[in-house]
C-alpha cells in the first residue's frame, strides 16, 4: 500500500494538488468542462454559441494589434487606417478580419439567437440566460456602432449624425443628451475620441463580464437540447443525466468540426470578399469625412438595417424612434410572451411555426429594405414587414397559448 | 452582548444612513467625471463665430461656411425665388415660423431672414442630421418650387428652409444666430455686441 502510494499519490498529487490546495481549478474544469453533461443529441444549431467565443477571441486579439498602430484623433484617424492597410507589415489582413470579425460576429449571434426560438431556449428555467444574452447582444450593437466611426470614413461620420441624432427625437432632454454624447456642438475629434475610448475599453469589458455571467447562468440550469426537454430528469445510478456526455471531450471535438469550417468561411471572405459588395465595408467609407456633404445613399452596415428600415417606415421622428427602440428590446420579453408549454419546435403546432417561418421572412426582409434607398414602394413594403415584426411578438402570447402541441417524449430522439 | 440586547432600530438607522452617506459620496465624485464628457473649453472656444465676407455671393448662389463644426448655408435669394415663398405656404408645416426655437425672434419672419436677399440656415436636417442637397431648379411638373432635398431619408425644404409637409422631418432648418456687420459681412454664432 505505502508503495502504491509513493508511486501513484506523488506524481498526481504534485503540482496540481499545489494549485487546487490553493485555486480550485480540477474543482471548476470538472464542473465547467470535463463534467459538465450537455444532451448528446445536439444538432448544428447548437455550434454557435461556441463560434461567438470564437468571434470574440479574433475579434479581441485583432483589435489589440489595430490600437497598436491606429490614431483616435480626427485629423489622424482615416490615414492611420490607410497606413495600416498599405504600409504597416500584414497590417491589411489584421484589419480585414477585425472588420469581417464584426459581420461574422452579429451572423453567428443572430444564428445563435434563431436557435433559442426553435427550441424555446429562452424558457423557465433559462429566463435569466436569455435575459443576459439581450444584454450582450445590445453591448454588442453600442460596440459595433463605437467602432465604425473609428475609421473616420464618410459613412461613419454621416452614419454617426444620424444615429446620435436618434436621440434628439426624446422630448425634453433630447438635445442635450445628443450634445453630451458627442461632447461637442457637432461629431467631432472629441467624439471620435470618446468612442475609442468605449470600443477599447469600456464595451468590450461589459462584453467579457456579461459573457461570464451567462455562461455561469447556463451551466446552473444546464442546456437545452433540439427536444427541448429536461435531461436531469433522467439521471443513472451515478447521478448523471442519461442523456447527457460530458461537454469534453465529446462537444469540444464536435465543436471543432464546426469551428473549422467556420473559419474556412471566414477565411474566404478576409482573403477574396472583404468588403463584401459593399456590405461589410461601404464604398462611401473608402472617403475620409467630410462635414459639409452626406453620401448620396446612407445607409448602416447591414447588421443594424432590420431596425433601420423600421425607423424609416415611420413618417414621424419621435415615433419612429420609438418604435425604433421597441423593436430593438422587445424580444427581451420573449420567455413572457410565449405561452407555449412546450420548448422545442419539434412539439409545436401549426401556429408557432408559421408564425417563425413568417418572422424570419419579415426580418431578412427588412434587413434588405434597409440597404435600400427609400422610395415609396421600398418603404410601403417596410411599413407591412414592420407590422408584421410587432405582431411576431404582441400577438405571441394568443397564439402560442392557443396552439396544439404534440406529447413531448421522456428521452432524447435522434432525427437523421 | 446577546441578541436580545440588540437595538434593532437603531442598528437599521445606522445601515441606512450609512447607505444615504455613501450614496450621497458617489453622487458627487461622479459629477466631476460626468461634466469631463461635456463640451470642453475648447470645444466652447472653437464655437467662436465666423464671419462669411458676402461680396463674392452672386445671386442665387449658395456657400457652406463650418461654424461650431456645424454645416451652415448662406444663400442669396434672386427676386424670383423670393416671389415664390408665399405661393407654396399651403404645403409646408410651419409656415410661419411659429416653432419658436428654430430661429430668433429676427427671423420668425416669411422670409426667415433679416434681409430678405440672404437666408442662413444651418445645413442639417431636422429629422436626423444629415446635409440636405441644395435643387434651386424649378421643376413645376413635379410640383418643386426649388429648395431643399435631404438624401437621408427624403425631407424636404423650400428657399427658406421650411419644411413642407408629410415628410420625416418635423420642423423647418433651424437659423443660427448671426446679424449683419456691414451691409457685405455677415456674423454667424452671434447676434449682439460689438464684433
Amino acid at each position: 500500500m505505502a508503495r502504491i502510494e509513493a508511486e501513484v499519490g506523488k506524481p498526481q498529487g504534485g503540482f496540481m494538488k499545489w494549485i487546487d490546495d490553493r485555486f480550485p481549478f480540477t474543482e471548476t474544469m470538472k464542473y465547467h468542462v470535463t463534467e459538465y453533461y450537455a444532451s448528446k443529441n445536439f444538432n448544428w444549431w447548437f455550434v454557435f454559441g461556441v463560434l461567438a467565443m470564437v468571434v470574440l477571441v479574433i475579434q479581441l486579439v485583432t483589435g489589440i494589434f489595430l490600437t497598436m498602430n491606429y490614431k483616435p484623433a480626427a485629423a489622424e484617424a482615416f490615414a492611420s487606417v490607410e497606413y495600416i492597410m498599405r504600409d504597416v507589415e500584414w497590417g491589411w489582413l489584421i484589419r480585414y478580419m477585425h472588420s469581417t470579425g464584426a459581420s461574422f460576429f452579429f451572423i453567428v449571434v443572430y444564428l445563435h439567437m434563431f436557435r433559442a426560438m426553435l427550441y424555446g431556449s429562452y424558457k423557465k428555467p433559462r429566463e435569466l440566460i436569455w435575459l443576459i444574452g439581450m444584454m450582450i447582444f445590445f453591448v454588442l450593437m453600442a460596440e459595433g456602432f463605437a467602432g465604425y466611426l473609428l475609421p473616420w470614413g464618410q459613412m461613419s461620420y454621416w452614419g454617426a449624425q444620424v444615429i446620435i441624432s436618434l436621440f434628439g427625437a426624446i422630448p425634453v432632454v433630447g438635445d442635450a443628451l445628443v450634445e453630451f454624447i458627442r461632447g461637442d456642438y457637432s461629431i467631432s475629434d472629441i467624439t471620435l475620441n470618446r468612442f475609442f475610448a468605449l470600443h477599447v475599453i469600456v464595451l468590450p469589458l461589459a462584453l467579457i463580464g456579461l459573457i461570464f455571467v451567462h455562461i455561469v447562468a447556463l451551466h446552473e440550469v444546464g442546456s437545452n437540447n433540439p427536444d427541448g426537454i429536461e435531461i436531469k430528469k433522467n439521471k443513472g445510478p451515478d447521478g448523471i443525466p442519461l442523456d447527457g456526455v460530458p461537454f469534453h471531450p465529446h462537444h469540444t471535438s464536435k465543436d471543432l468540426v464546426g469551428i473549422i469550417v467556420f473559419l474556412m468561411i471566414f477565411s474566404a471572405v478576409v482573403f477574396f470578399a472583404p468588403d463584401m459588395g459593399g456590405m461589410f465595408l461601404e464604398h462611401a467609407n473608402f472617403e475620409p469625412a467630410n462635414m459639409t456633404a452626406t453620401p448620396e445613399h446612407i445607409a448602416p452596415v447591414w447588421y443594424y438595417t432590420p431596425y433601420y428600415a423600421i425607423l424609416r417606415a415611420v413618417p414621424d421622428k419621435l415615433w419612429g424612434f420609438i418604435l425604433f427602440a421597441m423593436a430593438v428590446v422587445l424580444p427581451v420579453f420573449l420567455p413572457w410572451l410565449d405561452r407555449c408549454r412546450v420548448r422545442s419546435i419539434r412539439y409545436r403546432g401549426w401556429m408557432y411555426k408559421t408564425a417563425l417561418t413568417v418572422f424570419v421572412i419579415t426580418f431578412i426582409s427588412l434587413g434588405w429594405l434597409g440597404l435600400q434607398a427609400a422610395t415609396p414602394t421600398y418603404v410601403m413594403f417596410a411599413r407591412i414587414f414592420s407590422v408584421l415584426y410587432f405582431a411576431f411578438f404582441l400577438l405571441m402570447p394568443f397564439y402560442t397559448a392557443a396552439d396544439k402541441t404534440k406529447p413531448v417524449p421522456d428521452r432524447v430522439v435522434y432525427h437523421d | 452582548m446577546t441578541e436580545d440586547d440588540l437595538d434593532r432600530n437603531r442598528r437599521h438607522f445606522l445601515t441606512v444612513a450609512t447607505l444615504v452617506t455613501g450614496a450621497v459620496g458617489a453622487g458627487f465624485v461622479a459629477v466631476p467625471f460626468l461634466s469631463s464628457l461635456k463640451p470642453s473649453a475648447r470645444a466652447q472656444a472653437l464655437g467662436a463665430p465666423v464671419e462669411v465676407p458676402l461680396g463674392s455671393i452672386q445671386p442665387g448662389e449658395m456657400v457652406r461656411v463650418l461654424w461650431r463644426g456645424r454645416l451652415v448655408f448662406v444663400l442669396r435669394r434672386t427676386e424670383e425665388m423670393l416671389a415664390k415663398l408665399p405661393s407654396i405656404v399651403d404645403e409646408l408645416e410651419d409656415p410661419n415660423s411659429e416653432e419658436v426655437e428654430q430661429q430668433p425672434d429676427y427671423a420668425a419672419n416669411e422670409t426667415r431672414s433679416v434681409r430678405p436677399e440672404y437666408l442662413v440656415v444651418e445645413g442639417s436636417c431636422t429629422h436626423l442630421g444629415c446635409a440636405p442637397l441644395e435643387d434651386f431648379e424649378v421643376r413645376p411638373a413635379e410640383g418643386w418650387a426649388g429648395g431643399f432635398f435631404c438624401p437621408c431619408h427624403g425631407s424636404k425644404f423650400d428657399l427658406a428652409g421650411r419644411v413642407y409637409s408629410g415628410v420625416p422631418a418635423p420642423t423647418n432648418l433651424r437659423v443660427p444666430p448671426h446679424r449683419f456687420v456691414r451691409d457685405d459681412l455677415i456674423l454667424i454664432g452671434q447676434d449682439s455686441g460689438a464684433a
